[in-house]
C-alpha cells in the first residue's frame, strides 16, 4: 500500500523539474518537452486522485489533457519548423523579434 | 516494505531519474529520450494505480505517438547542442536555496498533513469498458469538443508546416 502523499510529491517532483526546464534551457524543443513532462506530473496526481477517491472521472480527464497535448505537440512542433525556416536557429535567445 | 510500495519506488526512480536527466542533458536528443523513459515509467505507476487503460494509452500516444512527433521533429531540425546563457547571479544566489526550501516544506506539508491512508493496487476498476460508457455518455460533449480541436489543430500543423512559397493558391510560376 503506497499512500497518496508519495504520489502527489513524485507528482510535485514532475512538475516542478518541467517548470525548472522550461526556464533553464535555451533549446526551443527542449522547452517544449519540458511542457510535455508538466502535463505528465498533472496526469499522474489525476489517476492517483481518481484511485484515491473512487471517482472515474479522474482517469477520464488524463484522456482530455492527452489529446489537448497531442493537438499541442502538432501545432507546436509546426510553429518551431516554420520558425526555425525563417531564423535557422533553435536558439531561443535568438528569436527575440518581440523584444523591445 | 511490501510488493507495491517496492515496484513504486522503483517506478518512482526511473521517473526522478529520467526528469533529471531532461534537465542536464544538452542535446535534445538525450533529452527525447529521457522523456519516453519517464513516461514508460509512468505507465507502470498507473497500472500500479488500477487504471489499466491510462497506461496503455499513455505508452501508445504519449511514448509512442507524441515522442516519435518529437524526435522526427529534432532529427528533422537536425537539432544540435544547445549553447548555454550565462544567468543572471542573483537567481543562482536565491533562486536555488529558495527551491530547496520550497520543495522541503510542500513535501514536508504533503507528507504530514495527508495521514497514512494508502491507495490500495488495483482499488478501483479501469479497464476499457467502464471508462467507455463514462466518456461516451457523461462526457460526450466534452469529448466532441475535443475531436473540433484535433481537427483545427491538424489543420493549423498542416498550414504552419507547409511551404511559404507555395501559399498564393492559383498563381501560375
Amino acid at each position: 500500500m503506497v499512500p497518496l502523499s508519495y504520489y502527489l510529491v513524485l507528482s510535485g517532483f514532475l512538475f516542478a523539474c518541467g517548470v525548472a526546464g522550461f526556464l533553464i534551457k535555451r533549446n526551443i524543443i527542449a522547452i517544449f518537452m519540458s511542457i510535455e513532462l508538466m502535463l505528465n506530473g498533472v496526469n499522474l496526481s489525476f489517476v492517483a486522485f481518481a484511485a484515491h477517491w473512487h471517482v472515474l472521472a479522474g482517469q477520464v480527464f488524463v484522456f482530455f489533457v492527452m489529446v489537448v497535448a497531442a493537438a499541442e505537440a502538432a501545432v507546436g512542433l509546426a510553429i518551431i519548423i516554420a520558425v526555425y525556416r525563417t531564423r535557422e536557429t533553435l536558439n531561443i535567445d535568438q528569436v527575440n523579434l518581440l523584444k523591445l | 516494505m511490501n510488493v507495491h510500495l517496492v515496484l513504486f519506488l522503483a517506478f518512482g526512480a526511473v521517473c526522478v531519474a529520467g526528469a533529471v536527466n531532461l534537465l542536464a542533458q544538452r542535446h535534445p536528443i538525450n533529452g527525447a529520450l529521457s522523456l519516453i523513459a519517464v513516461m514508460a515509467a509512468l505507465a507502470g505507476e498507473y497500472l500500479l494505480l488500477g487504471a489499466e487503460f491510462v497506461a496503455a494509452v499513455q505508452v501508445i500516444v504519449y511514448a509512442g505517438a507524441i515522442m516519435v512527433l518529437f524526435v522526427f521533429t529534432i532529427m528533422l531540425l537536425n537539432a544540435g547542442v544547445e549553447e548555454r546563457t550565462n544567468g543572471s547571479r542573483v537567481a543562482i544566489l536565491f533562486g536555488i536555496p529558495g527551491i530547496l526550501l520550497g520543495s522541503i516544506l510542500v513535501g514536508w506539508v504533503v507528507l504530514r498533513h495527508s495521514g497514512t491512508e494508502a491507495v490500495a493496487a488495483g482499488a478501483m476498476p479501469g479497464d476499457p469498458k467502464i471508462i467507455g460508457q463514462l466518456l461516451f455518455h457523461e462526457f460526450l460533449l466534452p469529448f466532441e469538443i475535443t475531436s473540433v480541436l484535433i481537427l483545427i489543430a491538424i489543420m493549423g500543423a498542416v498550414v504552419l508546416a507547409s511551404k511559404p512559397a507555395t501559399s498564393p493558391a492559383g498563381k501560375v510560376e
